[in-house]
């Protein structure tokens, strides 16, 4: 019986063609694989590179136009004025407040995502693991402005976190800290010190990801290799571990020093009314109607994160994405 | 002695674990509590009293509605469209080499990698240089740029996993392309596409930096939002939609993750 079934499937080795247009569709694609390659391509890459890459390429053509100071207008000449402005004692005050606070944003997301990783790559374990993924995962895809919101509710001067500190008596330190210059202000929700918490609790989980994929490659016998070779915990941290994890600290760095620079919602909610580098792109496109300077501001974030990806390509660190 | 890692962790490392995810986790939970607090002028803490009347407060905003109503339509066509780009690309990535194909997969990073910032002013830029006007589909054109990379990666990572073996099998048992495409290849990465979908709509209903710059006069759920932090009418309300704006976000989530929990760990990589 089944060796009749056999018989009859396999009358013909070669079936007859399906025939009509997707027949003939079909057999074109299959002897020309590179059609086919071509026209999978075709509309991501249109898409992509008319409607993003060309889009890039407008914004960076404007800033090497002027605006005319006293009629507003937009004066469409090559020049390199609008990148002299950007040297102006305000507009390098609000880069380098920029990009101060993305180093001790990157560094204080550093400090914070260690353990967590290191914990999660090396302890934790079969249900604990998903547990920790997942505590990493829902914070980072959770709304980015409902996470602010819930930062203006805890750094209000009404808020829990006054609340907390005036419970445990230490309403004082919270006073000398907002009484320093600089980093105080009326309340923590309009410091700078919010804007820094707000800044690390938002790109936290972009750090944690990567350096525990680093972590996790770290194989656990070097760690008891280097105890049992007499090293104190500090020291294999120092000369095991943190090596090791470099890879993955720079990755995540890139993350929250890039999105740091960029952004401009954070500082607007919480903070001072000192610009940064999003704030000032936002209102020179908006209110100050001068989108060539706006696009040359736009370059600082791009020269800058062209550098610190050439470091850190070297430092290998997109083995650890 | 044991090298299988199962000692336990010394105590100092439990505790920083611990904090860390607690200063995670407590800040969203602060929401939900704050959406039933009867206060109506300010961020008190502890809340004076707890009611539920907010909730119809805010079932009865139009302005509410109309919000919800746009971020989800944007949403679906943003990730339909996504979903068919992000496919091609992944496919035919991972099926060949050619050349420039590295080129194609920074494309695809890019929009993402760079500040969002940067995204929308030039967005905005070019549709001020093209004359094009704000509308639903200046919104979309956006969102489906930035979506396109979840997708890819989910659909990458599917698609180096599944051997092409299969796809040889099926053209030896005399399917033509179509049919393997149909039969073989989409119940392979069908998966895999769904998580990237619900990681894409996730993505784009809490887009704001790119939205601001192509949205014009209309306002989607996070615009809302924006809007309301900035010039706050009624406080309560705009704690119900925070609320709501985590579960509408978090349910995707859990899902994708659901889905590809097997082996890929792509879910979040690609934001």
């Amino acid at each position: 019986m089944t060796i009749a079934a056999l018989n009859s499937t396999s009358a013909s080795a070669i079936l007859p063609g399906s025939g009509g247009i997707r027949g003939a569709l079909s057999d074109l694609f299959w002897r020309r694989p590179q059609l086919l390659l071509f026209l999978m391509l075709l509309p991501p890459v249109l898409w992509l590179g008319v409607v993003y890459i060309g889009s890039l390429f407008a914004l960076l053509a404007q800033s090497f136009f002027s605006i005319d100071e006293f009629s507003g207008l937009i004066n469409h000449e090559f020049t390199l004025k609008t990148y002299g402005d950007l040297f102006q004692a305000a507009n390098l005050d609000i880069i380098l407040r920029t990009v101060t606070m993305a180093v001790l944003v990157t560094l204080a997301s550093a400090v914070i995502a260690f353990p967590i990783a290191y914990y999660a790559a090396r302890y934790a374990r079969g249900r604990w693991k998903a547990l920790f993924y997942l505590g990493v995962m829902l914070p980072l895809w959770s709304s980015y402005l409902v996470k602010i919101y819930a930062w203006k509710l805890i750094l209000a001067k009404e808020g829990i976190l006054t609340w907390l500190l005036a419970k445990l008596h230490l309403l004082w330190v919270l006073d000398g800290w907002l009484s320093l210059p600089v980093v105080g202000g009326n309340s923590l929700s309009v410091s700078a010190t919010g804007t820094f918490i707000a800044f690390v609790y938002v790109w936290l989980p972009f750090m944690i990801l990567p350096v525990q994929a680093a972590l996790e490659r770290v194989p656990g016998n070097l760690v008891e290799a280097s105890s049992d070779l007499g090293a104190s915990p500090g020291q294999t941290f120092r000369n095991v571990l943190f090596p090791l994890a470099l890879p993955g600290i720079v990755a995540g760095s890139i993350f929250t020093f890039s999105l740091t620079l960029g952004d401009y919602i954070i500082p607007q909610i919480i903070g001072t009314s000192r610009l940064f580098i999003g704030q000032a792109v936002y209102s020179q496109q908006g209110t100050a109607g001068n989108i060539p300077l706006a696009a040359a501001f736009t370059v600082v974030p791009i020269v800058i994160m062209g550098f610190y990806l050439w470091g850190a390509k070297r430092m290998g660190a997109f083995d650890a994405l | 002695m044991r090298s299988d890692g199962s000692q336990s962790a010394p105590l100092g490392l439990k505790i920083a674990a611990a904090c860390g995810l607690l200063f995670l986790h407590l800040p969203i939970l602060l929401i939900f509590v704050y959406a039933f607090t009867t206060e109506e002028k300010s961020f008190v803490w502890p809340p004076p009293g707890l009611t539920t009347q907010w909730f119809a407060v805010t079932w009865n905003r139009p302005d509410v509605w109309q919000a919800l109503s746009l971020s989800v339509r944007v949403a679906a066509i943003s990730t339909a469209i996504a979903l068919i780009l992000g496919t091609l690309c992944a496919a035919a990535v991972s099926r060949t080499k050619f050349f420039g194909r590295e080129t194609i997969s920074l494309l695809v990073i890019l929009p993402i990698a760079l500040p969002g910032i940067i995204t929308g002013i030039a967005l905005r830029s070019a549709f001020s240089l093209a004359d094009i006007p704000f509308s639903f589909w200046t919104i979309v054109l956006g969102h489906a740029t930035f979506c396109v990379v979840v997708v890819y990666n989910n659909a990458v990572a599917r698609f180096r996993r599944s051997s092409g073996s299969m796809i040889e099998a099926s053209m030896d048992l005399g399917a033509d392309g179509f049919q393997t495409f149909r039969h073989v290849v989409l119940p392979n990465i069908a998966t895999a596409l769904l998580a990237g979908g619900m990681l894409a709509f996730a993505l784009s209903f809490d887009e704001v930096i790119v939205t601001t710059f192509t949205a014009g006069q209309q306002q989607t759920v996070p615009i809302w939002m924006l809007e309301e932090l900035i010039r706050p009418r009624q406080r309560p309300v705009t704690n119900v939609v925070a609320m709501v704006v985590v579960l509408v976000t978090l349910l995707p989530i859990l899902f994708a993750y659901y889905l590809t929990r097997d082996g890929d760990q792509i879910v979040g990589s690609g934001k």
